[in-house]
């Protein structure tokens, strides 16, 4: 049975360089860090004092009592979906609700939530804990609010697999469409968890930079001085419509998902493999379901974050499947680490590379690993055609997720 | 406590939780059917009320405060 065509028509998102699509682009063309210092109070005491925080607070778009009720990771679905689904012109599409699906996930879900309301708790007893808590801080959240918002009713779901989480749901939005469940799909990730909390943790992991006085270059992929990723916050939703459904209605479309690959590594809980071996695989699953050859893989949108091992590792991964072609680019270098927003995010910079014939840049690469052995868009956006590329994510837990996609 | 006061600091307690319009605030307007307070902003309501008003408003009473009028009844009997 042959698979029905799946295309992108629409893309929404809200980031550290940019509260919607447009500008987080240029912002990303022009090579600028979202990087900036924590002058929270709480902040003071951390080992990590840099963060990628949103450019735009979510109260700038989103009235105060829907705000109340919802945590901000959800704010930033509502946010990204809004864009998305006016880009897509859905409002006007008369679409059937029972053919509209979401998948939207996050890595860690409602965090700051929880632990807001957990100081409120110790602080004043049960009787003050806010009646909204739990759909704020459960992890299905964002999928349901966007759900919710759009009255989708052909299903609702929110994968969780860490930095892969974004991906993820695309993958998944893929399948709900080639499975013949929906004919549209909102996918895509958020995250928003800039607290104490989250950070102490993967700085005991000794998982991020801590480039404190130097924000803007404390995010250099591929880097002999990278020392760890940077937290960013944010979302990505796109916009996953069969293509026939898209062309009947004359929808504008930017691009083709030709296919998507996902494994599991079955190796350590958070240690990525030293040859990304289960990376390889995603990158290969992903062409062989996509039908495309190695050689027309001009561009790859990698996942590198900015960690010593994980860095190296998905290079040899490229360097396997694809070959030493394709040109990297890590917009990671810019945006910082929006964990299970990354993927989400990293597919609608890929999608407008495809469009544009642009690559937007890897800032920070000043002084190259050695092991670096592929063609990197260092420091400049490069102009090329680029008939199809793929798009990697990797998460904690052992998940790699490449999509693959290629020109409409 | 007058029974404007109460009104007054109910409508209050609205506009923060719900983001209810305080002219729209009288006596006879029901919370969930007219002022559109769904049930878990209800129960915020209800907890912000026993704060203002130092009452203890009982889970089991709350079902029959249907009206803003009711709830200022209540607040202000047990005053």
């Amino acid at each position: 049975m042959s698979k029905p065509a799946v295309v992108v028509t629409g893309m929404g998102a809200t980031t550290p360089l940019g509260g919607d699509v447009a500008s987080t682009w240029d912002a990303m063309l022009a090579g600028h860090s979202g990087v900036s210092p924590l002058t929270q109070e709480w902040a003071a005491n951390l080992p990590v004092r840099i963060a990628a925080q949103l450019a735009v607070e979510p109260s700038e778009k989103l009235d105060r009592i829907k705000l109340r009720r919802m945590d901000r990771s959800e704010a930033c679905a509502l946010i990204a979906a809004a864009e998305a689904w006016a880009d897509a012109g859905l409002a006007e599409a008369g679409l059937d609700p029972e053919r509209l699906g979401v998948v939207v996930g996050s890595g860690i879900g409602g965090a700051t939530t929880l632990l807001a309301q957990d100081d409120i708790l110790e602080q004043s007893g049960p009787r003050k804990v806010s009646p909204h808590t739990v759909p704020m801080l459960m992890p299905n959240g964002p999928a349901a609010f966007v759900g919710l918002e759009y009255r989708a009713r052909a299903g609702v779901h929110a994968p969780t697999s860490a930095c892969a989480t974004g991906a993820e749901a695309i993958a998944w939005g893929l399948d709900m469409i080639r499975a013949g469940r929906a004919d549209v799909v909102l996918a895509g990730g958020v995250e928003a968890v800039i607290h104490p909390l989250p950070i102490a943790g993967f700085a005991s992991m000794r998982a991020m930079s801590t480039r404190n006085d130097e924000p803007k270059k404390a995010s250099r992929p591929w880097d002999k001085g990278r020392d760890g990723f940077v937290l960013g916050e944010g979302g990505g939703i796109i916009v996953l419509e069969r293509e026939d459904h898209a062309r009947a209605r004359g929808a504008r479309v930017y691009a083709r998902l030709a296919g998507a690959g996902m494994t599991s590594d079955g190796f350590d809980i958070v240690q990525p493999h030293p040859e990304a071996e289960g990376g390889a695989r995603a990158m290969l699953a992903a062409l062989r379901d996509g039908g495309i050859s190695p050689k027309d893989v001009m561009h790859v949108n990698a996942h590198a974050t900015s960690t010593p091992v994980g860095d190296m590792a998905e290079v040899v991964g490229v360097l396997r499947v694809i070959g030493d072609h394709p040109v990297l680019t890590a917009t990671k270098s810019m945006t910082g680490h929006l964990l299970g927003a990354a993927g989400a995010l990293e597919s609608i910079a890929t999608i407008l590379s495809i469009r544009d014939g642009v690559i937007p840049p890897t800032i920070n690469l000043d002084d190259p690993d050695d092991a670096l052995n592929l063609d990197v868009a260092a420091h400049k956006a490069r102009q090329m055609t680029i008939p199809a590329a793929l798009n990697n994510s990797f998460g904690f837990g052992g998940h790699n997720v490449a999509l693959l996609f290629i020109q409409a | 406590m007058t029974r404007e006061e109460v009104i007054a600091g109910l409508a209050e307690i609205l506009e923060e939780v719900a983001g209810v319009d305080p002219a729209d605030v009288s006596e006879e307007k029901s919370f969930t059917e007219e002022l559109d307070v769904d049930s878990l902003s209800m129960v915020e309501v209800v907890v912000a009320a026993e704060e203002k008003f130092g009452v203890k408003i009982p889970d089991d009473e709350v079902q029959n405060l249907r009206t803003v009028g009711d709830a200022a009844d209540f607040v202000l009997k047990n005053l």
